[in-house]
C-alpha cells in the first residue's frame, strides 16, 4: 500500500506572478504530467484563499489548462490597492508566487520520482 | 497566391530599465539567416506613461524613452542596412520627439536617415479627447490618459515603407501582430491567426522572461549564462504558428516550463485574453520543445476583438514617505520592534504606517500588518525596519522622515543606517471607451524637420 508523504506544493510545480491594478494571478506549472491530478484534487481555489487569508482576497478563482499540466489562480483584492497604491515594498506582489508554492501537498510515494528539488 | 516566407521578430526589451545591450545577438541572429525580420522594444509599463508625461512638463523636447539613444545606436546601422524593420512604443509620451531623436542619431552616425513612422492617436489627456473618459476622470489630478491602441496602424505604416514605426501606448501584443499583418497579408477579422499572433507577441512582450529570465531557482531551475540572456526571437508562419528561440552563443534557456510560465503571465481568464486585436483563447494551446532553446506554441484560437478600447488613466495622489533603520547582534529583533512602536506612537493619527522587518517578515506581509502579528516574536539578530506611510500633505508625509532619523539619539540602542525617501505618488485607474472614438492614425516624418 503506498503512503502519503507531505511537501510542500513547490516540489510539484513551479509558477509566476503577474499583476493587474489590485489583481494577482499565479500560475501553478505541474513539474510532470504524471503530478496534474494531485494539482487539480489539492490545490483548489479554498486552499489558495486559506493561504491568502491575512490579504483578504476579494474572490479567487482557479482555471484549468489540462493540455499544460497547468493552473492559473486570479486572485482579487489582494494587492493593498495594486503597484501604485501599496505600502508593501514589493507593490507588484512578484513574490506571491512562492507563497502560493508553499502550500502543503500529499504526495503518494509512487510519486515521489517526479518531484523536483532537495527534500 | 505563394505562401509568404515565415517573419522573424526579436524582441530585445521587455520593459523601460531593462537591459540595452540585448538588441546586438538578436540582429547577428537575424541577418545570419536572412529572410524578412522586425526588432521589437517593448519599454511602457502601466506607470511608464505618467512618468514621459511629467518628463515632458520640464522638458518639451522629452517624455520618450530615457534610453533611446543607447538601445538604438548600436544596431541602427545594422538593421537599416540588413532591412530589418523596427517597431517600438519607446515613443511613450512624444512619439515625434523619439522619432526626431533617431533622425539626429543616424545623421551622427553618418547613414541614411531611415523613413520612420509615428503612430497617434492613445493620448487621450487633452480637453477635447478627455471628455471621452465621463465620469472616470471626474475630480482626478490627471496626469495621463492613454488608450491602448491595436495593431493596425503598425501595419498600415509598414504597409506604407515605414523602416521604423514609433508608438505611445499600444498593446504589448500589437507590436508582434502589426508586422504579422502587414507581412502575411491577413484579413483583419482572420481572429485565429490574430489570436495566434498576438500570443506569440505575448511571449516576447517581456523580453528575456520567456528566455530564461526570472525563471532561475538554483538547484529547481537552473538557467545557465543569466548574465548574458539571449532575448527572444519568434518564427511566424503564414498561419501565425509561432516557434520561439534565441540567438546562438547567448545565455539564457528556452523549454517548455519557461514558455509556460510566461503564456501564463498577467492572463486572467485563459479562453479570453483580450487586447485592442482580437480576443485569444489558450485553453487548448499545447507547447512543443522541438529541440534546444527551441518551443513551437500551437493550438491558439481567436474570436472577434472587443468593440471597446483600455483606457489607462495616470494622477497625482500625494507623497509616499519611506524610513528605514538598522539592528543586529543580541537582541535585534526586539530592539527593532520596539522602535516600530516608538514609531507608531510618533505618527499616531497621521494614517496607517506600514511596518516591515526584513529579515523577519516584509514581502508576503500586508499593509495592515496582519502578517507581521501573527508572527511569533523571534531572536533575528540582523533585522532592518522600514517603514512607509502615505498622506496627500507633503509637510505630513515629511513627519515620517524626520521620526526616524530622530531614532538616531531617541530611539532602541544601536540602530544604524538610517535612509529615508519621499516620492509624489502616482495613482491609476482605467476605464473602457468606444474603439470608433479613438481613431489610431500614423503618418511619416519628414527628415527636414529635425
Amino acid at each position: 500500500m503506498s503512503q502519503n508523504l507531505k511537501l510542500p506544493l513547490h516540489r510539484a510545480a513551479h509558477g509566476r506572478t503577474g499583476d493587474k491594478g489590485d489583481r494577482s494571478n499565479i500560475s501553478v506549472i505541474a513539474w510532470h504530467p504524471a503530478l496534474w491530478s494531485l494539482l487539480v484534487e489539492q490545490i483548489t481555489e479554498e486552499a489558495v484563499a486559506h493561504q491568502f487569508a491575512h490579504r483578504r482576497p476579494s474572490s479567487v478563482r482557479r482555471y484549468l489548462l489540462p493540455r499544460l499540466h497547468a493552473m492559473n489562480f486570479v486572485l482579487d483584492g489582494v494587492l493593498d490597492g495594486g503597484v501604485n497604491d501599496s505600502l508593501n515594498l514589493d507593490t507588484h506582489g512578484k513574490a506571491l508566487s512562492y507563497l502560493l508554492l508553499d502550500l502543503p501537498l500529499d504526495v503518494p510515494t509512487d510519486l515521489i520520482p517526479f518531484l523536483v528539488g532537495p527534500g | 497566391m505563394a505562401i509568404k516566407p515565415n517573419l522573424r521578430i526579436g524582441c530585445a526589451a521587455g520593459f523601460s530599465g531593462d537591459r540595452t545591450d540585448a538588441a546586438g545577438p538578436i540582429v547577428d541572429a537575424m541577418l545570419a539567416v536572412g529572410g524578412p525580420s522586425v526588432l521589437i522594444f517593448e519599454t511602457l509599463a502601466e506607470r511608464t506613461l505618467a512618468l514621459a508625461q511629467l518628463a515632458r512638463r520640464t522638458d518639451p523636447q522629452g517624455g520618450y524613452e530615457p534610453l533611446l539613444d543607447e538601445l538604438l545606436r548600436p544596431i541602427l546601422q545594422p538593421c537599416m542596412a540588413g532591412g530589418i524593420r523596427i517597431v517600438s512604443n519607446f515613443g511613450a509620451a512624444n512619439p515625434s520627439g523619439a522619432a526626431r531623436h533617431i533622425v539626429a542619431l543616424a545623421r551622427e552616425l553618418g547613414m541614411r536617415v531611415p523613413r520612420i513612422a509615428i503612430v497617434e492617436g492613445d493620448d487621450l489627456s487633452g480637453t477635447e479627447q478627455r471628455k471621452l473618459l465621463g465620469s472616470a476622470a471626474e475630480g482626478l489630478s490627471l496626469v495621463s490618459a492613454n488608450a491602448y491602441l491595436g495593431a493596425e496602424a503598425i501595419a498600415d505604416a509598414l504597409t506604407a515603407g515605414a523602416e521604423i514605426v514609433v508608438c505611445g501606448r499600444v498593446a504589448d501584443p500589437s507590436l508582434t501582430v502589426g508586422p504579422a499583418l502587414a507581412h502575411f497579408g491577413w484579413a483583419r477579422d482572420d481572429w485565429t491567426r490574430l489570436a495566434r499572433a498576438t500570443m506569440a507577441g505575448h511571449l516576447l512582450e517581456c523580453g528575456s522572461q520567456v528566455s530564461g529570465g526570472y525563471y532561475a531557482d538554483p538547484g529547481v531551475k537552473d538557467v545557465p549564462g543569466l548574465a548574458n540572456l539571449g532575448y527572444p526571437i519568434a518564427e511566424l508562419n503564414a498561419d501565425g504558428e509561432c516557434i520561439v528561440s534565441k540567438a546562438p552563443g547567448t545565455g539564457g534557456r528556452i523549454d517548455a516550463h519557461t514558455v509556460k510560465e510566461q503564456l501564463l503571465y498577467e492572463v486572467h481568464d485563459p479562453s479570453a485574453y483580450l487586447t485592442p486585436d482580437v480576443v485569444a483563447d489558450i485553453t487548448e494551446a499545447d507547447v512543443i520543445e522541438l529541440g534546444p532553446d527551441r518551443v513551437q506554441l500551437t493550438g491558439v484560437r481567436g474570436h472577434a476583438r472587443p468593440g471597446s478600447l483600455k483606457v489607462n488613466l495616470c494622477h497625482e495622489t500625494g507623497w509616499l514617505a519611506e524610513g528605514e533603520i538598522s539592528y543586529a547582534g543580541a537582541r535585534a529583533e526586539a530592539r527593532a520592534r520596539l522602535a516600530a512602536d516608538v514609531l507608531r506612537q510618533r505618527l499616531d493619527g497621521l494614517g496607517p504606517l506600514r511596518v516591515d522587518l526584513i529579515g523577519v517578515a516584509s514581502v508576503f506581509g500586508d499593509d495592515a500588518g496582519c502578517w507581521l502579528g501573527a508572527q511569533v516574536p523571534g531572536e533575528a539578530r540582523d533585522v532592518r525596519l522600514r517603514v512607509a506611510m502615505k498622506h496627500a500633505e507633503r509637510a505630513k508625509a515629511e513627519r515620517l522622515l524626520r521620526e526616524v532619523t530622530a531614532l538616531y539619539c531617541c530611539g532602541p540602542a544601536g540602530g544604524g543606517g538610517v535612509r529615508t525617501a519621499l516620492r509624489p505618488r502616482l495613482g491609476t485607474v482605467s476605464c473602457l471607451v468606444p474603439r470608433e472614438s479613438v481613431p489610431a492614425t500614423y503618418r511619416f516624418i519628414e527628415a527636414a524637420a529635425s
